[in-house]
């Protein structure tokens, strides 16, 4: 492995790792079955103790 | 219950007793065996926390054992003792971190001021200040709002009493050591982690035990969710243990001396600092104080966060995008180019969740705009958040190299910082505090609402004379360094180019001298409110029921 | 789905998080840690001499580092004000590397031989007495001040320990070569140049009766910069 491979797979990565994980997490986020425990989680601050 | 509940702290007691003792054991033979006068005054600095620590731990004893009962009344609530002090060091340190940032400030207008003397010399004040501000004030408060909102979202104790003071005291003497250390001239040069290994090694075994305050509160929780301020804060904690190891190698001269050199030399020892010192900038004083603004904001306004969802895309894109961003401070330096450029782009694409988080603590104010106009603690969380914005805006584009080829090295980043901690980290740090003191004392509210409006628009102006000063300083400084004459030779001497700052210098410092104004003006505020004072106010603030109905429905 | 676990399980967020944050920096950072690419081939780099060494532990204590850069960037207005622009090869001994943030005052990177010691010596007392437009504060009490470098051999050791190629003999002979660089009649002069390559000897503060901390600061300011010979390097052998 040179150099340069390295290098081109430090930027490649970096990239598609990100895709990835942003992929995830968006499905994650927007998933329609997680929109009620959202709405829960959201109100947590709101309880008064 | 009451048995159990002594029982327990009274083997913590003896553990963290025998601990202290062998503490203060290791710091007589450091400040006996000490090779220079700091190591012999950090090891007496220690000694004395460890005695001090012992002294505490017994009267504590004695205290649980006299009236049982009150004791046992006060573990079993949340513990909103720490959170006190917390209240009151952060807010000690602020307005001593501000000072040395005035003190500063005008030292680089009236270079008299440094007085010659090597304790006083800009050199090793800066750091001071640096350090002051973002450890000493914004550390205190990301500890104290941590432990307030873990608890209030977990609907649980804070894990571990002992363990908690702990990371308190033990938090505030790294402050100390580190701070004598600089008047001292005992630096590592590793900007925003300038203490020495020994300072850094205390301050590791500090920040474990908070992590693990932290998570075991986490475990203790009455909520089936994990609440996303949570998650900044845990992200906090986890990612500057990382940095703070990793940047922070080094070998010692001497077990008995101040001195380390680095592990790493040249480009690696840069790249890691500045991996270091930008995160320092996105764990430390961003995604913590995201931590406060997913709590103190809705709670302030009363309504939940505009979107739960935006919320869980900005942690995890902001994480992610933060931890690449470091090789912006070295373009055109030897760092090597595909370094530069990976740097360029994630700090180019962090504008995105930067700006998803501002849209969101923004937006929960939606149908609530009225608060901004009734309540000034509102008004200060909401304008950090757009200083937010600013600032993180104003970052990428000075990532950008050839926008960097002239902002580096001159005021502009000075500007770009103070944007940041001025408005962002310290605006919605005075929110917290604000919203924390009458909670905490059980006071109807605060001292004077109206104070909280003067101190907003004394520190806005403060700011905006700041960060415009140094934009204009800045851009101008870099273009006369670049400046050629019709011959084709530079134009400015170096020295002429510090002439033209005189001016913008004078600005910045008055405009910091208003910021600690105001901090003054918090600083009494909280003073009185915590004395039960509370100031007769015929304002707009007292015709808005909703502020006050909000704050005496906590009280 | 199994993203609930995650978000009510604080240990997994943890790792997560750890995981996610230390994968950017690992990708980033490690390469440049086994790659020799990173540091270009140059003649004449030398780890700094005990005196040169002293000199920079009281640049770092006064933090100069805070006002001055030591990193010329490859722009014209640059290169003609300071000089040929920084390599990475010159900064491989440099525990902690000093290529600074903030240019209050001028970079230093090639600041060596730009003025006398005589002018250093004068300006360290009162910059303002030679440049009154200056904005630097004062060291006076450098001259007055005896170096301290009854353990400068720990830390020519602890360098080795990080890398620098210090020897045994360089180890051995640290606190003789402090008093020998500031004074060229002594024996020990001619040994210290062997060991040190292009090392400048002389009494850098115009005190005979005192090694000082001024002595140490000005003979590293001196040497900045001059241990590469630019008429010898080519740029574009080292294309990166």
């Amino acid at each position: 492995m040179t150099y340069e491979d390295v290098v081109s797979f430090a930027g490649a990565f970096g990239l598609i790792f990100f895709m990835v994980l942003f992929g995830i997490v968006l499905v994650y986020a927007l998933w329609p079955g997680n929109k009620a425990k959202f709405d829960k989680a959201a109100r947590i601050p709101m309880r008064e103790d | 219950m009451t048995d159990r509940a002594i029982g327990d702290t009274a083997g913590a007691t003896y553990a963290l007793g025998a601990a202290l003792s062998f503490g203060a054991i290791v710091s007589l033979f450091l400040m006996a065996r000490a090779v220079d006068p700091a190591m012999a005054f950090h090891g007496f600095l220690f000694f004395a926390f460890a005695v001090g620590g012992v002294f505490l731990l017994i009267r504590r004893h004695f205290n649980a054992t006299a009236n049982p009962e009150r004791f046992a009344k006060e573990a079993a609530g949340y513990n909103d003792g720490i959170v006190r002090a917390g209240v009151i060091v952060s807010t000690f340190w602020g307005v001593v971190g501000f000072l040395v940032g005035l003190v500063i400030a005008l030292q680089l207008a009236f270079p008299v001021l440094n007085f010659d003397l090597p304790w006083t010399n800009f050199g090793r004040l800066r750091p001071l200040h640096t350090s002051a501000v973002i450890f000493a004030f914004g550390g205190n408060i990301l500890i104290t709002t941590s432990f307030y909102v873990v608890q209030r979202t977990c609907r649980a104790r804070l894990a571990g009493d002992l363990a908690s003071w702990f990371v308190f005291w033990g938090y505030n003497l790294f402050i100390v050591i580190a701070a004598t250390g600089y008047v001292l001239g005992v630096t590592q040069s590793r900007e925003y982690a300038e203490p020495e290994w020994y300072a850094d090694l205390w301050l590791t075994l500090v920040w474990v035990v908070y992590l693990l305050v932290f998570l075991a509160t986490l475990y203790k929780r009455r909520e089936p969710h994990v609440y996303v301020a949570n998650w900044f804060y845990l992200a906090f904690i986890v990612t500057v243990a990382m940095l703070h190891i990793v940047n922070n190698l080094a070998v010692p001269v001497s077990w008995t001396g101040v001195k380390s050199y680095s592990l790493f030399s040249g480009v690696q020892d840069a790249l890691t600092q500045w991996w270091y010192g930008h995160n320092a900038v996105g764990f430390f004083l961003t995604a913590g104080f995201l931590g406060i603004m997913y709590y103190f904001v809705p709670k302030r306004a009363e309504r939940p966060v505009y979107s739960y969802r935006l919320s869980i895309v900005h942690f995890w894109t902001l994480i992610f995008l933060y931890i690449w961003v470091g090789p912006h401070h070295l373009y055109y330096t030897a760092l090597p180019d595909w370094a530069q450029t990976l740097g360029m782009t994630f700090s180019v694409m962090l504008w995105m969740p930067s700006w998803g988080g501002m849209i969101n603590g923004l937006m929960t104010l939606s149908g609530a705009w009225d608060k901004l106009r009734t309540d000034p603690v509102m008004r200060m969380l909401v304008v950090s958040v757009a200083f937010y914005g600013m600032s993180t805006f104003e970052g990428p584009v000075m990532a950008i190299k050839a926008v960097n080829s002239l902002s580096h090295y001159t005021d502009w980043t000075i500007g770009h910082v103070h944007s940041g901690v001025l408005g962002w980290v310290g605006f919605v740090s005075f929110g917290a505090l604000y919203c924390l003191t009458p909670i905490l004392w059980k006071r109807e509210r605060l001292y004077s609402l109206n104070l909280v409006g003067v101190h907003f628009w004394v520190a806005t102006i403060g700011i905006l004379l700041y960060i415009t000063a140094m934009w204009v300083s800045g851009i101008l400084q870099g273009l006369m360094w670049r400046a050629y004459d019709s011959l084709g030779f530079l134009e400015y001497s170096f020295v002429e180019t510090v002439e033209a700052m005189h001016p913008f210098y004078v600005i910045r410092a008055l405009g910091g001298g208003l910021y600690v104004l105001g901090a003054l003006i918090m600083a009494y505020n909280l003073w009185r409110t915590i004395r039960g004072d509370v100031r007769a106010e015929t304002s707009e603030h007292e015709r808005a029921p909703a502020a006050l109905a909000q704050e005496g429905a906590r009280a | 789905m199994k993203h609930a676990i995650i978000e009510k399980n604080p240990l997994l967020l943890t790792v997560l998080t750890l995981i996610v944050v230390s994968i950017g920096g690992i990708v980033e950072i490690s390469p440049l840690f086994y790659l020799e690419s990173t540091i270009e081939k140059v003649e004449g780099m030398r780890p700094y001499s005990p005196l040169e060494l002293a000199g920079r532990k009281i640049y770092i204590r006064e933090g100069c580092y805070t006002c001055h850069s030591q990193m010329i960037r490859p722009l014209r207005d640059e290169v003609e004000r300071y000089g040929p622009y920084s390599l990475a090869a010159e900064s491989m001994y440099d525990h902690p590397f000093q290529w600074g943030s903030k240019r209050t005052g001028p970079d230093l990177a090639r600041v060596g031989g730009r003025y006398s010691d005589d002018w250093h010596v004068a300006h360290m007392n009162n910059p303002r007495a030679l440049v009154p437009e200056s904005i630097m504060p004062g060291y006076p009490f450098l001259a007055e001040t005896a170096l301290n470098f009854t353990h400068m051999d720990d830390d020519l050791r602890a360098n080795r320990a990080v890398g620098v190629p210090y020897s045994d003999e360089m180890i051995e002979a640290a606190l003789q070569d402090v008093r020998a660089q500031t004074d060229p009649d002594s024996d020990g002069a001619e040994a210290l140049l062997a060991r040190y390559p292009k090392a400048q000897v002389r009494d850098f503060d115009g005190d005979p009766n005192i090694v000082s901390e001024l002595d140490a600061m000005i003979a590293y300011l001196q040497m900045l910069g001059t241990l590469v010979d630019f008429e010898l390097y080519k740029p574009e052998e080292n294309l990166r």
